[in-house]
């Protein structure tokens, strides 16, 4: 569980930090400081562990049943990551305590960061492939959240979109290439991964696998040509760039790539595809990082440039450039995060990141300067300093690479030191000159704490860069041995090693690089330029836009071309492919073999013979006269229903029944608000030839599809049926679930959970109804009283509902109503009761109590059963859904799993044993819902007539209003 | 009997594609009713036909053999009743659409040509 902790800490932080109100600035900052050093703590506690060279694993059960384990596994590289994203992340909270403003809604940000944070250690810890790119994604994730923190910004909300599209299709390319891998090993396991390198390299798809996987990390890392979203990201508050965008995030990519090294390193592709990107990457930042005309922006091209710098090492893949690539990423995150920090202190003070307006600023700021200076020359590899160790190891390795006679490696790695010193010094050129006077404010010092991570960050690097031996080396010792293994070189951080050629190439950077920074101070304009000379057309930027519009477009062209927003011509395509497609997915038919049949009766073909005149009529007087239409097809439903008790389905039968019933009382209620059927429309401009054309090919699809299903349905039957768990339930009805009903049994024990599904449904369906009838408007010429209801000769239109059941002529009708109330009501009960024995149950008498209440609404009306019967269907709803779900919980406090059924044997005086099956309870629940339901969306419904009634009298009060006001005026 | 009742299958479904094709919201209506009772039939078929032998074990120890399938019966049974429910659901749509577009085509307008 301590691995485990590392990852939840940080998600149940960010959790309570959502929770916290508005302005809990400090307890924000409290939570978050506390979440890190949690983390750091778990960390150090392992170190005794790690540092004997042992590899630390917990392992969840995740998917078993696929070979899927949640893994969480320590080991050197992954400790030195988890240590260095806690760190960091330790002096961010601090920091952005007082970088944040009071105005900023800190929960939010702190929420965002923590969630950040746990899904980084997920990524560095993760054993298990698929699970670490889970975590990968949610990387990307909180990175777009928090970049876009400030949405009102355009620039974050674009900033924040062009970061996520990178880097999460970056990651769907690294989930394929996970896949790959996992296919050739066998297994996502990062321990089996690491020890099958020979076998995925000679392996047909390494290819395939090494272009994904580099796809992934190149995106994440910021590498050519994906670079382009960095500087966007620089929308971000200042504490995000400093943690995600130049510590850690960004350092995935670079991690995943030092991570596989053993799985994919060691071939000639590997040198090109990565070695190739870092090349171009980290000469193409640190060019373009001397033209920003922005603090963060030449901070985010050289953070590029530095990351190429390390993916060209990587891609060199020797052991001592694998040194160098680790040594690195922990330097370049200790220099590059106070940077950043330093940066933010700046346009915090002063208002502005505008390096064409900072000037002199070691007057007002002098310890920032100072700091800023310090890690500058850090980052511009000045001996003594950290940055000068690991770039003097890369110098090494270029040469060693080019061997004696190619060079070209070596004149990259030069050109780039140059530059990297021409941008450090035009980033430290703005604490020097004279003071701007025209700054948006004044600058003062920042509060003590805000410096502070600063502070530490650049003795760092001092001391790391003075002296490695004993500060570094242990933990990169560490670091390298678990990637390395027994391939770990003999290497020595010292920061004299004699005069030799990288020394000189140190040197030749070093003096280079100050004389091409005056060089284009002097002669080209550099504080004023706004383009970046010679590769300023190549904006990765730009071609990003236009892809996603070009796609926006295309997607539009596409939908207008093959899409329709018209129902026929989807269902006409529908109804094709019915037909079409199945046939081609079938394979060869079944042998002939016959089954024997049951015999031929007369009845039941002549009961079909009008279920199906009544359909084909029904079809047919849908379009002239819609009642006659709902009676046919009653009657097509009743013979359905008689069809499932003569074929031995007794519940199906009742069922069809009791739904028939309320289903044509529901569209009857429904009809009325349909309009009279429109003569013309029949005959507008369409020419006959084309609607007879357009009914024909209808009527071919009908009688294909009805003549296709006739056949299957035949073919089935004939056939003998396959051996189905059917005998199971028949077996064990009575035996386990203590009723002889086996479909009943079937519903609330066996498949209990799918009824409990089905009932939800239901009750979804129900309350969506009635939403949708709250909001109903009727069409103005249905809206009011139905002209039936308005014949004057009948004295019964003059009467209300009520009246007409109190007094009226329904009086004899609505009295035998009222009586027989109870006697449905008896058995409903009859039916629930019986129905885990005999044909019956939940849905059954949930449907007759609803058909019984009902009856009374048709006859009273409305108005008279309210105020007589007060149901609450909402409520019904609601404690059938409890009382299902709790008698599914029940079983939990036994230590049976959800839903378990138990029978109980009572004894009662006078009626003898009984059993009482838990399920009856859930079948309570059953019946619950159903009658809530059926009566929720019936009643909703009928309650529309009641506006009708309401309406016009409405609408003549409003009209006698306008007259008497005209008459006022 | 297999006969008879693949027929009436075929004569319910087919008749339920004409109608799902027709363009009144109505016709729609009537159209699925028809089409899931078609369908009901289809799935309960797939147990092959039972006469006088339902489902409904009296005695522990019995021989499957002698009694209907009860499976695709438990799948109808929910199946009728889900099918009210999303009748329902269309039915409020259907009149809400009604009110709204001031037409029942299932377009929500006339057709223009």
């Amino acid at each position: 569980m301590l691995l485990a902790s590392l990852i939840l800490i940080p998600f149940l932080g960010s959790a309570l930090a959502a929770l916290m109100p508005q302005d809990a600035r400090n307890r924000e900052s409290w939570l978050a400081i506390a979440v890190a050093v949690c983390g750091l703590l778990i960390a150090l506690a392992l170190f005794p562990q790690i540092a004997s060279g042992e590899v630390l694993r917990e392992e969840f059960a995740w998917l078993p049943a696929q070979g899927l384990f949640f893994v969480l596994r320590v080991d050197g590289l992954a400790w030195v990551f988890a240590v260095l994203v806690l760190a960091i992340g330790l002096l961010v909270v601090l920091y952005a305590r007082y970088y944040m403003s009071p105005d900023d809604p800190v929960p939010r940000f702190f929420s965002f960061l923590l969630a950040f944070m746990g899904s980084m250690l997920g990524v560095v810890l993760s054993g298990n492939l698929v699970q670490l790119v889970v975590f990968w994604e949610l990387t990307s994730l909180t990175s777009f959240l928090l970049i876009g923190y400030w949405h009102h910004r355009a620039d974050a909300r674009r900033g924040a979109r062009m970061a996520f599209t990178v880097t999460a299709t970056g990651g769907l390319c690294l989930l394929a290439g996970v896949l790959v891998l996992g296919h050739i090993v066998g297994s996502y396991d990062l321990d089996n991964v690491l020890a099958a390198g020979d076998q995925i390299r000679g392996h047909d798809l390494y290819l395939a696998a090494l272009a994904l996987i580099a796809l992934g990390a190149l995106t994440k890392s910021a590498q050519f040509p994906f670079h382009f979203w960095l500087p966007h990201a620089m929308a971000a508050p200042t504490p995000v760039s400093s943690y995600l965008h130049s510590a850690t995030m960004v350092k995935a990519g670079v991690f995943l790539l030092v991570r596989l090294w053993p799985a994919l390193a060691g071939t000639p592709e590997w040198t090109w595809v990565v070695g190739g990107a870092g090349v171009c990457t980290l000469l193409l930042g640190a060019f373009i990082a001397i033209f920003q005309h922005d603090l963060k922006g030449l901070l985010a091209y050289s953070t590029i440039s530095h990351l190429g710098l390390i993916t060209l090492l990587i891609g060199i893949g020797t052991p001592l450039a694998m040194v160098a690539a680790i040594f690195h990423i922990l330097n370049h995150a200790t220099f590059k995060a106070s940077l950043f920090m330093a940066a933010g202190i700046i346009d915090h003070e002063s208002g502005t990141r505008d390096l064409r307006l900072l000037r002199g600023l070691r007057h007002k700021l002098p310890v920032t300067a100072t700091l800023a200076i310090v890690a500058s020359a850090a980052m511009a590899g000045v001996p003594l300093l950290n940055g000068f160790l690991s770039k003097e190891m890369f110098f090494a390795e270029t040469l060693h690479v080019g061997g004696d006679r190619n060079w070209w490696m070596s004149f990259a790695a030069v050109a780039m030191g140059m530059f990297s010193v021409a941008y450090s010094l035009r980033f430290i050129s703005i604490f020097f000159g004279t003071p701007a006077q025209d700054l948006p404010r004044d600058p003062h010092e920042p509060p003590r704490w805000m410096r502070f991570p600063v502070e530490l960050l650049v003795l760092t690097c001092l001391i790391v860069g003075i002296a490695p031996g004993i500060s570094i080396e242990p933990i990169l010792n560490i670091a390298v041995h678990s990637v390395l293994g027994s391939a770990a070189p003999d290497y020595d951080l010292a920061v004299w090693h004699g005069l030799n050629l990288p020394l000189f190439m140190s040197v030749l950077a070093l003096a280079g690089g100050v004389l091409l920074y005056i060089v284009l101070r002097r002669h080209f304009d550099l504080q004023q330029r706004e383009q970046v000379p010679l590769i300023h057309r190549f904006n990765g930027a730009q071609a990003y836009e236009t892809t996603m519009l070009q796609l926006t477009r295309s997607a539009g062209w596409l939908l207008r071309r093959i899409g329709t927003t018209r129902l026929q011509s989807q269902l006409v395509l529908l109804m094709l492919m019915l037909l079409v497609v199945p046939p081609i997915l079938a394979g060869a038919p079944p042998a002939w073999t016959r089954i024997p049949l049951q015999d031929f009766d007369p009845l039941f073909a002549a009961i079909w013979a009008i279920g199906g005149a009544c359909a084909v009529a029904g079809a047919w007087m849908a379009k002239y006269h819609r009642l006659a239409a709902l009676a046919l097809i009653g009657g097509t439903g009743i013979v359905t229903a008689a069809t499932f008790l003569w074929l031995s389905a007794p519940d199906l039968a009742l069922t069809q029944l009791m739904v028939e019933t309320v289903t044509t009382v529901l569209i009857l209620l429904g009809l009325r608000w349909l309009p009279p059927r429109l003569e013309s429309v029949d005959t507008p401009a369409q020419s006959p030839t084309r609607v007879w054309l357009r009914r024909s090919r209808d009527l071919l699809i009908a009688v294909g599809g009805g003549l296709a299903l006739a056949a299957l349905t035949y073919a089935v039957l004939v056939h003998p049926a396959s051996d189905t768990i059917a005998d199971f339930f028949l077996l064990n009805a009575l035996g386990g679930g203590g009723g002889s009903n086996v479909v009943n049994v079937l519903l609330v024990d066996f498949r209990s959970f799918d009824t409990l599904g089905e009932i939800t449904v239901l009750a979804i369906v129900a309350l969506t109804v009635y939403a949708l009838l709250r909001r109903f408007r009727p069409a103005p010429e249905s809206a009011g009283v139905p002209p039936q209801q308005r014949f004057e000769a009948d004295p019964a239109s003059r009467q209300t509902p009520a009246q007409q059941a109190d007094s009226g002529y329904l009086l004899v009708a609505g009295i035998y109503m009222r009586l027989l109330l109870p006697f449905m009501g008896v058995i409903a009960v009859y039916f629930f009761m019986r129905g885990h024995n005999l044909p019956g149950g939940g849905f059954v008498a949930g449907l007759i109590f609803a058909v019984a209440i009902l009856v009374q609404y048709m006859l009273a009306g409305t108005v008279w059963v309210e105020s007589h019967i007060n149901l609450r269907p909402h409520r019904w709803l609601g404690f059938g859904l409890v009382l299902a779900c709790a008698t599914g919980l029940g079983a939990w406090l036994f230590g049976h799993p959800f839903l378990t059924t138990h029978t109980a044997h009572v004894d009662w005086p006078l009626v003898g044993e009984l059993h009482l099956p838990s399920a009856f309870v859930f079948d309570l629940g059953v019946f619950t819902v159903v009658v809530g339901t059926t009566m929720l969306m019936l009643v909703a419904l009928a309650h529309q007539s009641l506006r009708a009634h309401r309406l016009p009298g409405e609408e003549a009060q409003a009209v006698e209003q306008g007259n008497a006001d005209g008459r006022a005026n | 009997m297999e006969l008879v009742l693949a027929i009436a299958v075929g004569v319910v479904f087919g008749s339920g594609i004409w109608l799902i094709l027709r363009p009144r919201t109505f016709q729609l209506i009537t159209g699925l009713l028809l089409m899931s009772y078609a369908v009901n039939l289809f799935i309960f078929a797939m147990g092959r036909l039972w006469v006088d032998k339902p489902p409904i074990t009296p005695t522990a120890g019995v021989d499957p053999a002698q009694f209907a399938d009860p499976l695709p019966q438990g799948l109808v049974l929910t199946a009728i009743v889900i099918g009210f429910a999303t009748t329902a659901l269309y039915l409020v749509m259907m009149i809400g659409a009604r009110g709204l577009s001031g037409s029942d085509h299932v377009d929500g307008e006339e057709p223009r040509e």
